[in-house]
């Protein structure tokens, strides 16, 4: 049962995520970020990692895409009706991508991954909780500085007048 | 599905998508989105040798460390495309190659 689930996320996030590189409508595109980011969440719940999970959600489905759509409405003219964008050399594209898959494939197939497999934890916002607040309180209080100056660096950038 | 490479395969199909789009897309935004996949195969790769080193919490602080990241990095390219916007009338990232204007 858990096996039928894991395939149908993992076929959802990829599907959409092509969706995403290839459709002409941006707008289209964005509906299907939504989803490959809802199959990457899904992921997450299978790797244990519950509260990632929910960040995933809420920062991304809730932030970052509700973002997204407000520029493509703000950077198309309402009076065209499709909101086409045409990809470009598609082909050396393909390619180069395609390459890269094959080597990062044998790559990954290859290496002899050291594998220790764990418990599976009640809950990890405690030991998350924890760990930000002794080990990582420095990179936690420096991506705190650095969101606050992207925020105001950003409401500076846009506000027009300026 | 409970095994590593299973994780890794998927995190690197993403990841090839991601560059596709980068390569390809000519809109900003698309651009942005394309980069927006790059960074979550990124962070499945993080969150799943979390997983398969001994349920390693250090993998989980990574994760949301880019989560963060990506959020500030799509406000701030946000507002510079609607800056672009603006200004030149276009987003096409081939025809704003100039810098005076």
């Amino acid at each position: 049962m858990s096996e039928l689930v894991f395939l149908f996320i993992s076929a959802l996030t990829l599907i959409s995520a092509v969706f995403v590189v290839v459709n002409n409508q941006l707008i289209y595109s964005a509906i299907a970020l939504l989803f490959t980011l809802f199959g990457v969440a899904g992921l997450y719940v299978f790797l244990w990692a519950d509260f990632i999970a929910g960040i995933q959600i809420l920062v991304y489905v809730g932030g970052i895409l509700v973002l997204v759509v407000f520029g493509i409405m703000l950077t198309n003219k309402i009076r065209t009706v499709r909101i086409s964008h045409k990809s470009m050399q598609q082909g050396v594209g393909a390619v180069i991508s395609l390459w890269l898959f094959v080597f990062l494939t044998i790559a990954l197939s290859k290496a002899p991954w050291a594998i220790s497999e764990g418990i599976e934890p009640v809950g990890t916002v405690r030991e998350i909780g924890i760990l930000l607040l002794t080990k990582y309180l420095l990179p936690f209080e420096a991506i705190s500085l650095l969101l606050l100056g992207a925020l105001i660096g950003a409401a500076v950038l846009s506000r027009g007048d300026a | 599905m409970n095994n590593l490479e299973s994780y890794l395969f998927i995190s690197s199909m993403l990841f090839c998508l991601g560059v596709f789009g980068v390569i390809t897309r000519r809109n900003a935004i698309a651009v942005l989105m394309g980069v927006e996949l790059i960074l979550n195969a990124a962070n499945i790769n993080f969150v799943a040798f979390a997983k398969f080193n001994g349920m390693n919490m250090d993998g989980h602080i990574f994760g949301l460390l880019v989560i963060v990241l990506a959020a500030a990095e799509a406000a701030v390219a946000l507002a510079i495309i609607i800056n672009i916007y603006n200004n030149m009338n276009t987003i096409n990232v081939d025809d704003v190659a100039e810098l005076n204007q």
